[in-house]
This record gives C-alpha cells, sequence and structure tokens, in this order.
C-alpha cells in the first residue's frame, strides 16, 4: 500500500482515467479553478471523505468531456466534476 | 409525577434515514426517498416513551457539517445551535448515521459534541450493515465517542425499541448537566483532524468487509455507462409518459362512463331546474371531468415514487450534470426539476439542497416550466379529442407520442429559457461544483410507495372537492343568471355573465383562436390548472342542453377547430396558470420580483407560442 506512493508519481484525481485506483496523497486546492474559494472547496472535499490516506477509486464518468466522475471514497461513492477533482493529489 | 416535555432532534448526513426514524417513531408519512438532500424543511412530530415521557421530535434536513452552506443546510444549523426565532434548542440530539457508511456521520458528530448538547448516535440501517457482514463494537464506539450509541432499523417493525429505551434512560440522566457551546466554524485543519480521529476510531470499533454492494456495482455498470446511461435514462422518460397514456386509458373510460351514468340518473330523477342543472353541470360535468384523470396522475407519481426510492434519482443527475450545465443548470437542479413532473412547489422546494444563489434562482424560474401532473388532464383532454388513437410504426401510440412531445417541449424551453438567463441576466457567471453522494440501491419498499400514492390520490381529490369544487360553483353560477328572458330563442348560456365577460377578453385571445368559452376557463384556470378542464365542462354543459350528458372531449370536438386545439396545448406548455406556485415563488425567493418576472415571462411565451401554433396550424388549412 505505502509502496504506491514510490513507485507511481503524483497527479490530480481530476486527470484519472475511469478504473483509475490510488491513494489520496494531499489536497491543493488552488490548482483546481474552482468557482469556490480554496478554502471552501477544500472544506467541502473534506467533509466528503476526500482526507489524505483515503483509497479512492474511479468508477464512472459522464459522456461530454468524460465528466463529471463517480469517484469511490473508501465505501461510498461520489459525483465530482474534473474541475474539482483537479484539488485531489492522488498516487 | 408528570415529566416535562423532552425536545429531541434528528441530525444527521443526508440520506441516514432521519425521516425513515421520524415517521417511525412519530407515526407521520413526511417524504422518505433514497437520494441525498429529500427533506428541505424541519418538521415537527409528537410521541410517548415505553416510561410514558412525552416526546417532541424536529425531523431536519440532512447535513456533512454545521457550516450552513445552502438553505437546507441552514435550518439545521439554526435550530441545532438554537438560532431559530422562538426555537428552544433541543433537549437531546440523535444523530443519525448510515451503518454502512459510519466516515461521515462520525466527523460531524464529533463537531456536533462542541455544541455541548447532549446526544445519542443512532446507527441507523443495521439490517444492511449486517447483511454486507460489517461489525460494529457498539460499547467501544460509545466509549471513544463519549456519547450512547444504539443501532436501529427504521423500516422495519420494532426496529427503533432499543432507541426508545435508550431515550427514556438517557433523558432520565439529562437535566444535571447543563454544558457550554464551544461550537464555531472549523476551519479546514481542524476539519482535517476531526475526520482524521474519525477514521482512527472507525478503524478501532468497526470491521468492514473488503467488498462493497455488488448488486449497485452491477446496476451502475450499465445506468452510469456514459452512453448507455442516457439511453437507459431516455428509455425511461419514455416508457413513463406512454404509460400515462397507454395505461391509463381503460380506468379512465370506467370513471368516464360512471360519472355519465350518475349523470343521467340525477337527469332522470330530479325535476328539470336548477338544482338538477347545478348538480348535473356543475357538479359532474365540472368536478367529474378532473377526477376521471386520476388514473394519470396515480401512474405519473408510481414512475417517480418507484424511481426516487430505487435510488435512480442522483444517478440521473449524475448523467444529466454536464448537459443541464451547457444551458447553464446546475447539476443539481435535476432532481427538483424532475420532481416538478409531478408538481412544481415541491420542487420548487426542492431547490433549497442548491448552494449558489444564482444556480437556484434559474432553477426556481424555469421549474413551472417542467409539465406537472397538474397539466395531464388538460392535455389528455385535448389530445384525446383531436388526435386519433392509431399506432405509429407499429408500437408507439400516436397520442402517446403527442404527449411525451408535449412534456420534451416543457424540458427543451426549460433549458433554453435557462441559456437566456445565464446569457442575459448573469453573465460573469462561473460553474458551481457538483459534488453529489451517489446511495446504494435499494429495493423500492411496497409500503412506502402505497403511502406516497396514497398521498397524493388524496390531495389531488381533496383538490378536487375544495379548490375545483368552489370555483366550479362559481362557474356554474356565472354561467347560469342571469337567466335568459321568457320566449327567448338563443341559447341560455348567451345572456349570462360568463358570456359576458368571456365576449369581453375575447378580442383579446381571438388572434392565438381561443373562444369566449376558452377565455372563461382561463381565468379561475388561474387557480389550478385542472379547473380549466372542469370550467370548460360546465359552459359546454350548460350550453349543450340536451348533449348536456355526453363526454366533453366530444363536445370539444365539434365546438373547435384543430388548430385552436392545438394552440391551447401551446398555451398551456407555458402559460403561468397557477397561483400556488406563484405563490411558492414569491415564498423562496423571498422576493415579489422574481414572481412578476416569472409569471410575465411565462405569459408572454404562452402567448407568443400561442399565437405561432395558431396561425400556422390554420396556414396548413387545420382552422
Ligand atoms: N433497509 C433499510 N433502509 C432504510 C432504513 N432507514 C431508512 N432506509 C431507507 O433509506 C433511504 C433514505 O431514508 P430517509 O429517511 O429519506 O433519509 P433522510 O436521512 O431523511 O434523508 P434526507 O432527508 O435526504 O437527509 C430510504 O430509501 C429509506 O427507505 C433502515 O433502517 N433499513
Ligand atoms: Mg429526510
Amino acid at each position: 500500500m505505502t509502496d504506491t506512493a514510490d513507485t507511481r508519481s503524483h497527479m490530480p484525481l481530476g486527470l484519472a482515467q475511469r478504473g483509475y485506483t490510488g491513494v489520496i496523497q494531499h489536497l491543493s486546492a488552488k490548482e483546481a479553478g474552482s468557482a469556490l474559494s480554496d478554502v471552501e472547496l477544500e472544506s467541502r472535499l473534506i467533509e466528503l471523505g476526500f482526507v489524505e490516506g483515503a483509497r479512492v477509486e474511479v468508477l464512472h464518468e459522464g459522456l461530454v468531456g468524460r465528466d463529471p466522475i463517480a469517484v469511490r471514497v473508501d465505501n461510498i461513492t461520489i459525483a465530482v466534476r474534473r474541475r474539482e477533482a483537479m484539488a485531489i493529489i492522488v498516487a | 409525577m408528570e415529566l416535562p416535555l423532552l425536545h429531541l432532534a434528528l441530525v444527521g448526513t443526508p440520506n441516514s434515514g432521519k425521516t425513515s426514524l421520524f415517521n417511525a417513531l412519530t407515526g407521520s408519512r413526511q417524504k422518505v426517498a433514497n437520494y441525498p438532500g429529500v427533506t428541505v424543511e424541519r418538521k415537527e412530530g409528537f410521541f410517548v416513551t415505553p416510561l410514558g415521557r412525552q416526546v417532541s421530535l424536529v425531523d431536519l434536513p440532512g447535513t456533512y457539517s454545521l457550516r450552513g452552506r445552502s438553505p437546507d443546510e441552514e435550518i439545521t444549523r439554526d435550530f441545532v445551535l438554537g438560532k431559530a426565532s422562538g426555537e428552544t434548542m433541543p433537549d437531546l440530539v440523535l444523530c443519525v448515521a448510515d451503518s454502512t457508511n459510519l466516515r461521515l456521520t462520525i466527523r460531524l458528530l464529533l463537531e456536533l459534541k462542541r455544541t455541548g448538547r447532549p446526544m445519542i448516535l443512532v446507527l441507523n440501517m443495521f439490517d444492511i450493515a449486517s447483511r454486507r457482514g460489517i461489525t460494529v463494537d457498539v460499547g467501544r464506539l460509545a466509549k471513544e465517542l463519549g456519547v450512547p450509541v444504539v443501532t436501529s432499523i427504521a423500516v422495519r417493525k420494532g426496529g427503533t425499541a432499543d432507541l426508545l429505551k435508550l431515550t427514556d434512560e438517557t433523558a432520565a440522566k439529562l437535566a444535571a448537566e447543563p454544558r457550554e457551546n464551544s461550537w464555531r466554524a472549523l476551519s479546514v485543519s481542524e476539519l482535517r483532524a476531526t475526520q482524521r480521529e474519525a477514521d482512527r476510531i472507525i478503524a478501532d470499533c468497526v470491521s468492514l468487509p473488503a467488498s462493497p454492494d455488488t448488486w449497485t456495482a452491477r446496476i451502475d455498470a450499465i445506468v452510469l455507462h456514459p452512453v448507455g446511461g442516457l439511453i437507459v435514462l431516455a428509455l425511461i422518460l419514455f416508457v413513463m409518459f406512454q404509460a400515462v397514456f397507454a395505461w391509463a386509458q381503460p380506468l379512465m373510460e370506467l370513471l368516464n362512463s360512471g360519472f355519465e351514468a350518475l349523470g343521467e340518473l340525477v337527469q332522470a330523477t330530479l325535476p328539470a331546474g336548477l338544482l338538477q342543472s347545478f348538480l348535473q353541470n356543475g357538479v359532474i360535468s365540472g368536478v367529474g371531468s378532473v377526477i376521471v384523470f386520476l388514473p394519470q396522475i396515480i401512474i405519473i407519481f408510481l414512475f417517480i415514487l418507484l424511481l426516487e426510492d430505487f435510488g435512480y434519482m442522483a444517478r440521473a443527475a449524475f448523467l444529466m450534470d454536464r448537459i443541464m450545465g451547457g444551458a447553464g443548470l446546475h447539476g443539481r437542479a435535476f432532481i427538483p426539476l424532475l420532481s416538478s413532473f409531478a408538481c412544481a412547489i415541491p420542487g420548487i422546494m426542492a431547490t433549497r439542497v442548491i448552494d449558489n444563489k444564482r444556480d437556484r434562482l434559474t432553477t426556481i424560474l424555469i421549474a413551472p416550466l417542467m409539465t406537472c401532473s397538474a397539466r395531464i388532464p388538460v392535455y389528455t383532454l385535448i389530445i384525446s379529442a383531436f388526435i386519433p388513437a392509431r399506432d405509429v410504426w407499429g408500437f408507439i401510440n400516436l397520442q402517446g407520442l403527442v404527449m411525451f412531445g408535449l412534456y420534451a417541449a416543457g424540458i427543451i424551453s426549460a433549458l433554453v429559457v435557462s441559456f437566456l438567463i445565464k446569457f442575459f441576466m448573469l453573465r460573469d457567471y462561473a460553474p458551481a461544483p457538483f459534488m453529489l453522494e451517489l446511495p446504494d440501491y435499494k429495493m423500492p419498499r411496497l409500503k412506502s410507495i402505497a403511502i406516497g400514492i396514497y398521498t397524493r390520490a388524496k390531495m389531488f381529490l381533496v383538490r378536487a372537492g375544495t379548490t375545483i369544487f368552489s370555483m366550479m360553483v362559481l362557474i356554474w353560477f356565472l354561467a347560469s343568471f342571469p337567466q335568459p328572458p321568457a320566449g327567448s330563442t338563443e341559447p341560455a348560456i348567451d345572456f349570462s355573465l360568463a358570456a359576458m365577460i368571456g365576449k369581453a377578453l375575447e378580442p383579446l385571445l381571438a388572434p392565438v383562436g381561443f373562444n369566449w368559452q376558452i377565455a372563461v376557463a382561463l381565468i379561475p384556470g388561474m387557480a389550478a390548472r385542472e379547473v380549466a378542464v372542469a370550467a370548460l365542462g360546465t359552459v359546454y354543459a350548460i350550453e349543450g342542453g340536451k348533449e348536456a350528458a355526453d363526454q366533453i372531449g366530444h363536445v370539444l370536438a365539434t365546438k373547435w377547430s384543430l388548430a385552436t386545439a392545438l394552440s391551447m396545448l401551446a398555451w398551456y406548455i407555458f402559460a403561468p396558470q397557477c397561483a400556488s406556485t406563484l405563490a411558492v415563488i414569491r415564498r423562496e425567493t423571498g422576493s415579489w420580483t422574481w414572481m412578476g418576472v416569472t409569471f410575465t415571462y411565462m405569459l408572454v411565451l404562452a402567448y407568443a407560442a400561442s399565437l405561432v401554433t395558431y396561425n400556422v396550424a390554420v396556414a396548413l388549412g387545420a382552422g
């Protein structure tokens, strides 16, 4: 589990393909360019369970621009847009 | 000794079963469905505990935190913090968790603890958790959290027995410990620390099986497939509107002949005169012509309730997010808009889950364009009178197809209006994020579907008996008085007040092909859309004399041109013919302006659409 962090490079979840699995490394709201303020976006992501160490899997994606994505976070499924998912750095 | 009233409040993450618990404990029938954001209001109910303690229980909208990001979450925050005006703070908070998904609720509970309110953690949906092999060390969890913990199954008989027992025990110990409220909005790092703490506690007390719900995964593989999912969604909507037409037909005919027989009975038994005319023309032709549509209303509600209980709504919102985003709508607008197919009023209230003010306003403005169930009587009446009931391409019912077209016209115009709002009024607009939990599918519960349909049917019938009935009395009166002078040869109705009013309005509506009878029907139709059908029923019944017992549809087919009928359909796609909807818009936006804007834009659209429809139809020879 921990070795994935070493062998895989960090990337934003917003760029992940369907089927991607990984672990959240950190949140970086500045990179997302969301309509929300950085603090607000980060708070909301944490409130939905996107915290460091959580396992994520991209289960589904929408048709237009493969957006939004349905992400499994531990044992719940959350739909988010890729734009907001850019704030979630995974590996 | 008389125990004081105990104030309990249900707080928890969305879709954890708070309202189900509320209903189980108080015997209420509040709306329950399998998607986050069902409850958007505070509701109070009462019950008595096994030890005889009187309890006031308050159900609140679900929330992930006390920050109050959207109007529904603010209601919960204000109630818990005692900010709501004239409210007592709850003596005891029942923090309700979905046992299959504890992370978010435990974090919320740690935040709630700071308010100093005494609390119980309710591990609800414990049946599902057990079935999945999730085990919880309840004693240890209670010790770690410092609050009593109990399991519950809100939807099973006796599933709340332990909770009731614990409530009694906890309430007995309450008064001794008044505590400080040290709550303030959590900073990001506090939030993160709280989630970490929650995760640690869960790791210690809960054992999770490795595999998630396989059924949900299997269904989602199809339903959320980028292309397949959209096809499934279109198919569901198509079947729904076809069914509204095709399945209801036999039952409607049965009701229709029932009312006809009743009318004939009245005619045969009562002496000719005012009483006979009132019962036959006012009550039976008027109110009866609306009640006939009960089967269709039930079918549309059946579909919506099944989709809601199954857990499909959140998926549909996911599929539609980008498509609606193109029209300037928020993904979360989908559920309010889809519930507006039933009625715009709950739809508009459901927009409270949308946090961004502009997104919410746009959704409110277009919700009345969704084809609500009150339009069904109007559409059906005209369609069955003017559109032949044949099949196209062998399997699609033409009448159903026209119905589908009318629904589609409503949806498309809503998207266009939303696009225009975004384009002209809210220019500097950045897309608000869409974040939505997709709950696991649940088998729809027969009982809750039955209750849902029963309440809707009852509402419809009560409306028929009150609003529609009183409007009918008025119309019957207007259409019957003053009576014609003795010996006159023209139809009696031509001398009535209704004819005077209708003929005064006729010049205004003549360009769209409406005659004075329609003009008369449109005014009381402001009270509720179905009233127009009833009003036409009464006006034509009084005018018709001998054919009074005839079905109103047959009468229309002989009195209206096809162009007029089509123009009327176009009118009803847009016209703001519902006073209660306007009142809700006023309340939810807190402004008369937005109500006025809605009314005006819809009226203008209705007139324009009818004008175009009528003239094109006449030009094509349907005049
Ligand atoms: N199997 C099972 N299903 C439950 C239980 N409690 C609730 N449900 C189902 O869970 C879904 C959500 O229930 P609601 O009572 O609407 O949840 P809520 O917490 O009021 O949701 P919001 O108002 O959106 O915050 C519904 O489909 C219920 O039938 C339970 O104990 N067992
Ligand atoms: Mg609820």
